[in-house]
């Protein structure tokens, strides 16, 4: 099993991560927690946006898209299955 | 900086609390909820009131207040913001949750989407954390019902420790069963005993710590577990609104410094710094959120939300994501100019019929001349021509356009563009504020508050005005009717749509460029963080949304555009008739203005008209046509190819026609967005300078294409 993070902007689409680690800080942590980020969740990067940026994903039921800045500072462990 | 959370937060408390009671028996229901789960539905089908709705997070930002009676009590409810939190990380949910702490509700409702439980449970545990009077009202179980997504209200009622209330919000299902749980819990014959979160044990203790002096400070008033955490969490702006409230100043009670600072001590033995530990009281929110959703939702269909990612895939696409949006623009557009020429032809002949009849009558009742021709000359054919005008395109446009709102396709707008608005420094979702400014730029102003960082808030405000609203679409209409109509068929109308829409594109082109200026000029700073929620599909309801669209905001629209145009027709019209040193006042103004329009590619009257056309941008036509009137001999009006051939008299080229155009899209806001911005920013140098940005870019535009013109030789 490959257990290395990788920042979520870099999780190509329809993969799935799971969220080991948040960087963020202040109010854009808040933010990122508040969509129900936290360890463990598992997140499903659904698609980008025609020009490439921000991306869609799925998190927790909810589809929400997030600018690659943002999805940078979450590190997720992709999930093969 | 004029914009802070402070001061827009403060104004919007002011109008917040100030709940209209009638008398000390009425019972206050606060509705909470996420953004997008249909409080405002439920709050419109409760009161019979007309809120806003459509589907994308975030339309409801101002405080609604409406009434119900049942059973005999009268009701007192309050549309909250939606949010998805109540920790306080923007100014809707400091509203939030300090309307629920001090406002004194006698009951929460808290509105939830059955599809989409697990997210929303970590707002109704926050909410319950506060107050022991909640209902959960589980709406949109229709949807969910679709979507073979199960939810077992009765366990979850179990689970939570407070009434669970299933609803169609759209349909009225389950809304009478809400009223009667709002009545027993309001009254108190439902006793409901919320379950409390758990926190980790460290948490825990650090709270004992200072939970028994809160209590012996605060009693009842308030849930002292919760000031607690509060406390340890160091929410300063909630202490303040509480010393506001309770009189009461928290942080000058010694014995409680003493327990916090002791707490706190406990809490950074334990490595637990003011990070960890709000993240550990976020994780372990949505930790009890998950637990519970676990256990009441089933989801039969695992591919549920297929047809929304087919559908995503499609309006978002790599290659036809953009493109289907300037098609879907278009058609909208098409329909409106095509679909707007007959009954706007059929209504203007109406009218002056009705005029003469209008004359006849009031030679039989023998009024004098000048209240005949003030009446009829005045009022009457600048209204005529407001309603013939307007009417029509408003009467398609809107519908159409709540249409797409309704299915959710305006955040799809913002996903597809956000990466434009970045490079000019901006937030993507001031592409749902500018399709608001379609409607109305006060209303476009309005909604930049679900920006929630300052700067792009503040672009979104200055720059809104460059999205045409209702007033100056059908000018932008006509002129292009007029001047590109001229072969009949289906081409002419085409050419049309294709003039309206480079305007419109030409309006996003300039907001792009002058949020980039600002950016890095006077509004300098990086932008903040970014997250959009697009929203499941949802089926419109065509009937409801014609209804709701032509009611609601044409005849609003409309009325505000007539109530302006009747006195401001008199007006004109005494200008055009007045006469000093044997010229009109009117024409007086317009020959001063003169020199200055025409190197912009206007004349006098125009510029004049759009001066006085300030109250509401409706009313610019209406005043040229009777400013070139008041000088022609021609009396009668009654079609568009007269209204050509009026302004060909008056020297109008296609020039002209185009610098009006542009001038419509670029000058000064109206007097209600200039007073909207006035009160959103707190600040009259912001308002100044919507004012000053849109019309200096104008008179630079048309200056560059009159002169342009004029030097190829093209006129
Ligand atoms: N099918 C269905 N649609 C609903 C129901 N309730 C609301 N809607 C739709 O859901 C969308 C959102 O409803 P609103 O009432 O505007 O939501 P809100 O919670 O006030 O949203 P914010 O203002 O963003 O907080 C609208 O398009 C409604 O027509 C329901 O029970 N069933």
């Amino acid at each position: 099993m490959n257990r290395k993070l990788i920042p979520l902007n870099q999780v190509p689409t329809g993969f799935y991560g799971k969220v080991k680690k948040l960087i963020a800080e202040g109010q854009a942590r808040r933010r990122l927690l508040d969509l129900g980020l936290i360890n463990d969740t598992v997140v499903e990067v659904l698609r980008k946006s025609p020009a490439g940026d921000p991306t869609a994903y799925q998190i927790r039921g909810a589809v929400i898209a997030l600018r690659a800045e943002e999805a940078a500072k979450l590190f997720v462990e992709i999930i093969h299955d | 900086m004029g914009l802070t959370l402070q001061s827009t937060g403060a104004s919007i408390l002011k109008e917040m609390f100030a709940v209209q009671t009638d008398s000390q028996a009425d019972l206050i229901v606060a509705l909470a909820g996420n953004p997008n789960t249909g409080k405002s539905t439920v709050f419109n089908s409760l009161t019979g009131l007309k809120q806003h709705t459509g589907n994308w997070p975030g339309k409801t930002v101002t405080n609604a207040q409406g009434k119900y009676t049942y059973d005999g009590d009268k009701y007192i409810l309050i549309d909250l913001p939606g949010t998805y939190s109540l920790l306080a990380n923007s100014v809707e949910e400091q509203i939030a949750r300090d309307f629920i702490c001090f406002g004194q509700p006698h009951v929460t409702v808290v509105v939830a989407d059955a599809t989409c439980l697990e997210r929303n449970l970590n707002l109704v545990l926050q909410i319950m954390e506060i107050t022991d009077k909640v209902i959960l009202c589980v709406n949109l179980m229709d949807e969910a019902r679709k979507k073979g997504i199960h939810v077992n209200l009765n366990k979850l009622s179990t689970l939570l420790g407070i009434p669970v209330v299933g609803t169609a919000a759209r349909t009225g299902e389950g809304l009478l069963e809400l009223k009667e749980t709002i009545k027993s819990v309001a009254k108190g014959q439902i006793q409901t005993r919320p379950r409390h979160i758990e926190y980790d044990r460290l948490l825990q203790e650090a709270v004992e710590q200072i939970e028994p002096r809160v209590h012996a400070l605060l009693g009842d008033k308030i849930n002292s577990r919760w000031v607690a955490l509060r406390l340890l969490d160091s929410d300063q702006a909630l202490f303040e609104v509480m010393d506001h409230f309770f009189n009461f100043v928290l942080s000058a009670d010694e014995a409680l410094a003493e327990n916090l600072a002791k707490a706190q001590l406990f809490l950074k033995k334990n490595h637990i710094d003011l990070n960890e530990l709000r993240d550990r009281i976020v994780a372990s929110l949505i930790k009890t959120a998950e637990k519970i959703s676990k256990q009441v939702v089933i989801v039969e269909n695992k591919n549920y939300n297929y047809f929304d990612r087919t559908l995503d895939g499609i309006l978002t696409s790599r290659f036809f994501g953009i493109p289907i949006m300037i098609a879907l623009l278009g058609v909208v557009f098409w329909l409106t100019i095509k679909g707007a020429n007959y009954p706007s032809a059929l209504l203007a002949t109406i009218f002056f019929h009705v005029e003469r009849y209008l004359t006849f009558f009031l030679h039989w009742l023998g009024a004098p001349a000048l209240v005949h021709e003030i009446l009829i000359h005045g009022v009457y054919r600048t209204l005529a021509w407001v309603v013939s005008v307007m009417l029509p395109p408003m009467a398609i446009f809107f519908p159409l356009f709540t249409l797409l709102e309704d299915l959710g396709y305006l955040p799809r707008v913002a996903f597809n563009l956000d990466h434009y608005f970045k490079k000019a420094c901006a937030h993507g979702k001031q592409a749902l504020t500018m399709c608001m400014g379609f409607g109305c730029n006060a209303a476009g102003v309005i909604a930049c508050r679900i920006i929630d960082s300052p700067r792009e808030r503040l672009l979104a405000i200055l720059t809104n005005n460059f999205v045409p609203c209702n007033g100056r679409f059908p000018t932008l209409i006509a002129l292009a009717g007029i001047f590109l109509v001229g072969s009949a068929g289906i081409f002419s109308s085409l050419a049309a749509t294709i003039a309206v829409l480079s305007t419109i594109i030409l309006g996003i082109l300039l907001t792009f460029l002058t949020s980039r200026l600002l950016s890095s000029t006077i509004l300098k700073g990086l932008p903040s963080s970014f997250t959009l929620e697009l929203p499941p599909y949802r089926k419109p309801q065509i009937g409801k949304i014609i209804i709701r669209s032509i009611f609601d905001r044409t005849l609003f629209v409309l009325g505000r555009a007539v109530a302006i145009a009747a006195p401001a027709g008199l007006i004109i019209w005494v200008m055009a008739n007045f006469s000093v040193q044997g010229q009109s006042l009117l024409a007086h103004c317009a020959q001063f203005l003169h020199p200055f329009a025409q190197l912009m590619g206007l004349d006098g009257y125009i510029l004049m008209a759009f001066i006085l056309g300030l109250p509401a941008n409706e009313i610019v036509i209406p005043i040229l046509i009777m400013g070139y009137m008041a000088e022609s001999s021609m009396l009668e009006l009654d079609s568009l190819l007269e209204l050509k051939q009026l302004f060909l008299d008056h020297g109008w080229t296609w020039v002209t026609a185009v610098c009006m155009m542009l001038f419509t899209l670029n000058h000064w806001p109206c007097g209600t967005t200039l007073w909207t911005i006035r009160k959103e920013t707190q600040s009259f140098k912001w308002t100044l300078l919507s004012f000053i940005i849109p019309t200096v870019t104008g008179i630079i535009i048309c200056f560059l294409v009159a002169q342009g013109a004029r030097i190829l030789g093209l006129v």
